[in-house]
């Protein structure tokens, strides 16, 4: 880094000073500790976990870095479960959080008046309260016998959940359903947030314009709205998926040991199996795997849909 | 029929106002079950009506210790966060000078990684060195995911700031502390501001680093972790509550202060 190796200011005469020198040299010095702190905390770390998984040993005799690149391959044959499962429940929340949150935002930018700010802080609010408290509030609500799970059963969508695999046992707790429930709750607000900002930046003369060149409200939404909306939509589903596949809370809280995510996997390899390498081998898959995943829907709505 | 007719001219309000609610619902279940005198360990189902656990907020042992330890460390972490990142949001937005590039992603990389990740890996680095996990290394850690969010927010309200404001001061004969003090720090408090609650609340809330950090040292979060295995007490309800309520007082007494300022600037 070019910021580290910057040269210190030279002690010049004390009497001559050069003002471009040192004003050259002000952004490097404001960037130091800050920078420094984020290379020695988080890039560091970085090197020091791939070193990680390509060792092998025990923590009784002591690891050593033997170029073991099977931990990869034995780690990913053992656990492509609950990689694959956390892909699906964490894409399958960041769907239903753009359906979810897109009329809230829609609602906020160009309906809500002067309940705007009202409405704003309600969508904050919850994030006050401990995500842990809230996420263990589900609980309730889809408790067997409780309210929610009652009101499915008689409408018989229970049915066709555990048909789908979704539910088991005309229960909703401990089920895939619960934990997409609870992972869709918690990531909301980093979704609606995102799509207000860009919503809020529409031009609302737009609107009227498609009217008045005889396009429906559903036109007007597919060919003005929503194409003006993206940076919000690609941001929104970004900031959604990416902590929702890394998340065990959700699946810890909510869930069984058959709806497990891959994070559950690393940390109980890491805190309580204590084995190092598997965990370093398994967290550096997840991030490959998240950074494919981003790269390509990056590329995908950027040639797409955001010409 | 003219009901149908009305459902489908405000569909949008119906499905956000939808959302709202699914929003809402768990912040006032906690809420509910705060007055609740649950039977067993857990506070899982509706007993009866009890203002026990109000009364006795920190009745439960270590509960109000890791809530002032979360504390403690939400406001070294947001001190720290904010001076290091209004620095940098500063230097990214005022100079030019080479690695800007690779600062800007060095900075953009810590919110693009799930958490489990960075996580595990400064555990790693921690464990090589040696270092003894607890307070410490929770606040390093707090420290470095917050620093991210507070440049992004600062770097936003810096960016809209009219460079000549400061030209002006310069010309008026202020020097570069006057400057910053008079006009510059005026200007950007807001977007500070808003960094520096962003990055408190984030802090105050974090469970994953947390979890992998902290050794034996237990935060809020982590005993609201633990003691989902052990029986929730009710004081934990009251605690969300009053965090809650807290919260949306004070962002609708600024909201009033905006409101007032901004109408009394009109007159």
């Amino acid at each position: 880094m070019s910021v580290t190796d910057a040269p210190p200011a030279p002690p010049t005469e004390p009497k001559i000073r050069k003002p471009s020198t040192r004003k050259r040299l002000i952004p490097y010095w404001l960037l130091l500790p800050g920078i420094l702190w984020l290379i020695v905390f988080f890039a560091l770390p970085m090197v020091y976990q791939a070193s990680t998984s390509v060792q092998t040993g025990s923590l009784e005799k002591g690891f050593q870095v033997t170029w073991h690149f099977r931990t990869y391959w034995d780690a990913f044959a053992d656990y492509y479960p609950q990689f694959i499962r956390s892909l699906l429940y964490a894409g399958t929340a960041t769907f239903l959080c753009l359906l979810l949150g897109y009329p809230l935002a829609y609602l906020i930018a160009f309906k809500a008046g002067r309940w705007r700010n009202l409405v704003l802080v309600l969508v904050i609010a919850p994030f006050f309260t401990s995500f842990l408290i809230r996420t263990l509030a589900w609980k309730t609500i889809l408790a067997d016998g409780g309210a929610v799970v009652d009101v499915m059963d008689t409408l018989h969508v229970l049915d066709v959940t555990s048909w789908l695999g979704w539910t088991e046992n005309n229960r909703v707790l401990a089920t895939p359903m619960a934990v997409v429930c609870g992972l869709t709750y918690n990531f909301l607000p980093f979704m609606i947030l995102p799509l207000y900002t860009s919503l809020e930046r529409i031009d609302g003369r737009l609107h009227e314009a498609a009217g008045d060149l005889y396009a429906t409200p559903a036109t007007t939404f597919r060919k003005v709205t929503f194409p003006l909306s993206m940076p919000g939509v690609v941001s929104g589903t970004l900031l959604t998926f990416i902590p929702a596949s890394g998340d065990y809370v959700n699946a810890e809280l909510l869930g069984s040991t058959d709806t497990k995510m891959v994070g559950s996997v690393i940390q109980t390899q890491f805190l309580r199996v204590l084995d190092y390498p598997t965990a370093a081998a398994l967290s550096f898959i997840l991030m490959a795997v998240v950074l494919l995943v981003v790269t390509f829907y990056i590329r995908r709505s950027g040639t797409e849909d955001l010409v | 029929m003219p009901a149908l007719r009305w459902i489908r001219r405000n569909l949008i309000v119906i499905a956000g106002l939808l959302t709202l609610a699914y929003m809402i619902l768990p912040n006032i279940v906690v809420m509910v079950f705060s007055f609740n005198k649950p039977k067993g360990r857990f506070n899982y189902a509706w007993q009866q009506f009890s203002l026990d656990a109000w009364k006795d907020p920190c009745g439960v042992a270590d509960l109000c210790g890791s809530l002032g330890l979360s504390l403690r460390i939400a406001l070294w972490a947001t001190i720290g966060a904010t001076v290091l990142g209004t620095m940098i949001a500063f230097a990214l937005v005022r100079y030019r000078f080479r690695a800007r590039g690779a600062i800007n992603s060095l900075i953009f990389l810590p919110m693009a990684m799930p958490e489990v990740v960075m996580a595990a890996s400064l555990l790693t680095l921690f464990l090589n060195m040696g270092a003894e996990l607890g307070f410490w290394t929770v606040l390093i850690a707090h420290i470095m995911f917050c620093l991210s969010f507070v440049v992004t927010a600062v770097k936003a309200r810096v960016m809209s700031m009219d460079p000549r404001l400061e030209e002006a001061a310069r010309d008026l004969y202020a020097g570069p502390v006057q400057t910053f003090v008079r006009v510059t720090f005026p200007i950007a408090a807001p977007g500070i501001a808003a960094g520096a609650l962003l990055a408190f609340a984030l802090s105050f809330d974090d469970f994953i680093i947390t979890n992998f950090n902290a050794g034996s040292t237990v935060t809020f979060p982590m005993f609201v972790w633990g003691s989902a295995q052990r029986g929730t007490p009710v004081q934990i309800n009251v605690i969300g509550t009053a965090m809650f309520v807290i919260a949306v007082a004070v962002v609708l007494v600024g909201q009033l202060i905006a409101t007032r300022r901004k109408s009394n600037a009109r007159k």
